[in-house]
């Protein structure tokens, strides 16, 4: 805990802008271990905190990519299946005539075990940081196995025995909300809620990645996709989109929004996503919006 | 088996917290599972490893590091300050952070008595409260098997007669639709079923297994079979006054999806919220309804679709609702309780099912608008408003329960 202001410094070093409950939440992972549940809606950086907090453990990043259908051995680990077809041909012409027996436990070693993103996160020696990205919209099943392996962190492969952990990753998990997520599961981790950001943070996270805009601009920004946050959208922009428009904006060499409402306006794609989100931001809205920025 | 945070180098941090506030946490524990906090033994261990580690002296980051700890969902999350507030700094606790429900009276201030007595609580036993239902939704979860001791005599009883509202060829030909509507379902699901184990792929590794023997020649394929997850029905079904004129002839309908389907789950609601599965799994349809009749008695009393979505979502959702669930509802919508709760209760429940079909009765009625705050709050979450108060229009539903 005393190290939580030192944790949103170097948070912030990576160019991710940490609010202070965040920090808490990264400092309580290493005192506890347990593995933290970010939920928040798309865009708001839930997967930048995995890739944040690789950098300043100065570690490796395994990511899983949860999706419907989701099995164990996309998961977990394979089998190189061509190498053991290779190997088995071998033995074949080495002992031509002798039995098969042996080559089967052979085959099935670790020297033709592929790991999959699990597995991997278990058998470093140096901690990763494992994110188990949109675990929502994996299958109820593949999330209990999840479960087993989080409380244990071992797994066991039926023609290898059991593999135990060399080391404990920091174990990161993502939800959009799309499926309600088990109780045991949410139990298991800390958790934490991550909003968009206010005006300050947002303005303080363009500074850090699109340095080039300078403090005022990076405040209009801020304030303007504040306020395009609040109309009624059906894709609100995330913190990837403002990022995007920033960059664009000072790409086309914008330094104040108010020198240039039109370029403003035919920017404003970078923030919305869908046909009736565009159709509805005629000029004279963003015209208005552009008027309360000021 | 479980790892503690000790076993792989965590920081020992030596427990030195005094009796008074370990007492005190206990009391804050009981008052979080009294607002729906899900708590377990180990989450209370943590928290007093954390308050002897020195965050007990910094309020603001104790608050912080308990939040993370203690919240397992948004509404947690959202709730845990102004508790916390309340329970540890005397603040009033600000009232979105109240629960609706049956149990939050002592939730505003917290008083040494409330926390007294659920330490006496937990000490008889009652310590792992945080996945056993309150008293009162013990009794719920009674009533939700069948057996409804007392439970409907308490509610306004109303001369709700089924049988007067059946008679024999109506029911005849009600139960002859349903059955050919969850046949038809059936069917389609079978046929679709077929279509997707053609995209069967091959198991390499039992391949490889079963071919060593052929020099690694592919000869005998092994494939890898998809894990079937049948579609599931889930009907809830107003048995409230309003819809007294309805009720029967819907019992009959989801006694015939129940008959031919065997991934479905049915419950009644008025007032309060009853699994009616087993009774509908009678065979006789007759005795069936009369089991059922003596559930629906609670009608007269008003609806309360809110809560009792609530007490679903709550206590029953996990358990009966997977991916592949189709949740119906057949109500009016007329909610005599909080429209916004109903609201909020709906989107839980859209978050977990594939697709939340609604029928309304009245909507068959010329001139009808839904304009009652209940269907106004939940319609936003439906997949399928339909009316369904013709045996036609229940037909009419067919080719869209087929295709989800």
């Amino acid at each position: 805990m005393k190290n939580r202001d030192e944790i949103a410094e170097r948070l912030a070093a990576t160019g991710y802008i940490a609010d202070s409950e965040l920090a808490t939440a990264v400092s309580l992972m290493q005192a506890l271990r347990r593995p933290l549940l970010l939920e928040g809606e798309a865009g708001v950086g839930k997967t930048e905190v995995a890739k944040a907090l690789a950098i300043i453990h100065n570690t490796e990043l395994i990511r899983l990519q949860c999706y419907e259908g989701l099995d164990q051995s996309a998961a977990l680990y394979e089998w190189n299946y061509q190498r053991q077809l290779l190997a088995i041909q071998a033995h074949q012409i080495q002992s031509a005539g002798k039995t098969a027996d042996g080559i089967e436990d052979r085959i099935f070693s670790d020297k033709y075990l592929l790991e999959r993103p699990l597995l991997a996160a278990i058998r470093r020696d140096k901690p990763p940081v494992l994110l188990i990205d949109e675990i929502d919209r994996a299958d109820d099943e593949f999330e209990a196995f999840l479960l087993e392996l989080l409380s244990d962190f071992q797994v066991s492969i039926p023609e290898l025995g059991t593999i135990k952990a060399t080391s404990i990753p920091h174990v990161l998990l993502t939800s959009n909300g799309t499926r309600e997520l088990s109780d045991a599961l949410r139990r298991r981790c800390l958790y934490h809620y991550i909003d968009y950001p206010d005006v300050d943070r947002e303005a303080r996270i363009i500074l850090a990645r699109v340095s080039e805009t300078g403090a005022t601009l990076a405040v209009q920004i801020a304030r303007m996709v504040e306020s395009i946050r609040k109309e009624d959208l059906r894709k609100v922009p995330g913190v990837a989109e403002t990022l995007d428009w920033a960059a664009a904006l000072v790409g086309l060499g914008v330094r104040d929004l108010h020198d240039d409402p039109e370029t403003v306006h035919e920017t404003l794609m970078c923030l919305l996503k869908t046909h009736e989100d565009k159709a509805r931001f005629k000029p004279e809205v963003t015209a208005k919006l552009l008027g309360r920025v000021a | 088996m479980t790892h503690s945070a000790k076993e792989f180098g965590a920081p020992e941090l030596r427990l030195s917290v005094d009796g008074r506030v370990a007492m005190r946490l206990a009391g804050f524990l009981a008052t979080l599972r009294e607002n729906a906090f899900a708590i377990g033994p180990r989450e209370g261990e943590d928290a007093m490893m954390l308050m002897a580690s020195g965050y007990a002296e910094k309020p603001t980051l104790l608050r912080s590091a308990f939040k993370h700890l203690f919240s397992a969902r948004r509404s947690d999350w959202e709730k845990f300050d102004g508790i916390f507030d309340a329970f540890w700094l005397g603040k009033r606790v600000k009232s979105r952070s109240k629960l609706m429900g049956s149990s939050s009276k002592s939730a505003d201030t917290p008083s040494l008595k409330s926390i007294q007595d659920h330490n006496d609580r937990r000490a008889d036993g009652a310590q792992a409260t945080d996945q056993v239902p309150s008293p009162d939704e013990a009794g719920d979860e009674r009533s939700g098997e069948g057996r409804m001791e007392g439970a409907s005599r308490a509610e306004n009883i109303a001369d709700v007669d089924f049988r007067k509202l059946s008679d024999p060829a109506q029911i005849a030909e009600a139960h002859a639709a349903a059955a050919r509507l969850a046949k038809a379902m059936r069917t389609r699901l079978t046929r679709r079923d077929i279509v997707r184990r053609r995209g069967e792929r091959l198991d390499m590794r039992r391949t490889i297994h079963a071919n060593i023997h052929h020099g690694g020649v592919p000869i005998d394929l092994a494939m890898r079979r998809r894990k079937e997850k049948p579609l599931r029905l889930v009907v809830l079904l107003d048995a409230s006054g309003s819809m007294s004129m309805y009720t029967s002839v819907f019992i009959r309908f989801i006694h015939g999806v129940l008959d031919e389907f065997r991934e479905a789950e049915a419950f009644l609601f008025h007032t309060q919220l009853a699994h009616v599965s087993d009774a509908m799994k009678e065979r006789d349809p007759a005795r069936a309804l009369d089991r059922l009749s003596m559930m629906a008695q609670g009608a007269g009393g008003g609806t309360r679709i809110g809560l009792c979505l609530q007490t679903f979502n709550r206590w029953h959702a996990q358990r009966v609702i997977h991916s592949r669930t189709c949740v119906m509802i057949v109500s009016d919508g007329y909610e005599t309780g909080d429209a916004q709760l109903l609201g909020r209760e709906m989107a839980a429940l859209a978050r977990r099912c594939r697709r939340i079909v609604w029928l309304n009765p009245m909507m068959g009625w010329q001139g009808y608008e839904p304009v009652a705050a209940g269907i106004q709050a939940a319609l936003p979450h439906v997949d399928l408003y339909a009316p369904a108060n013709t045996l036609n229009s229940l037909l009419a539903l067919e080719p869209y329960l087929a295709k989800l």
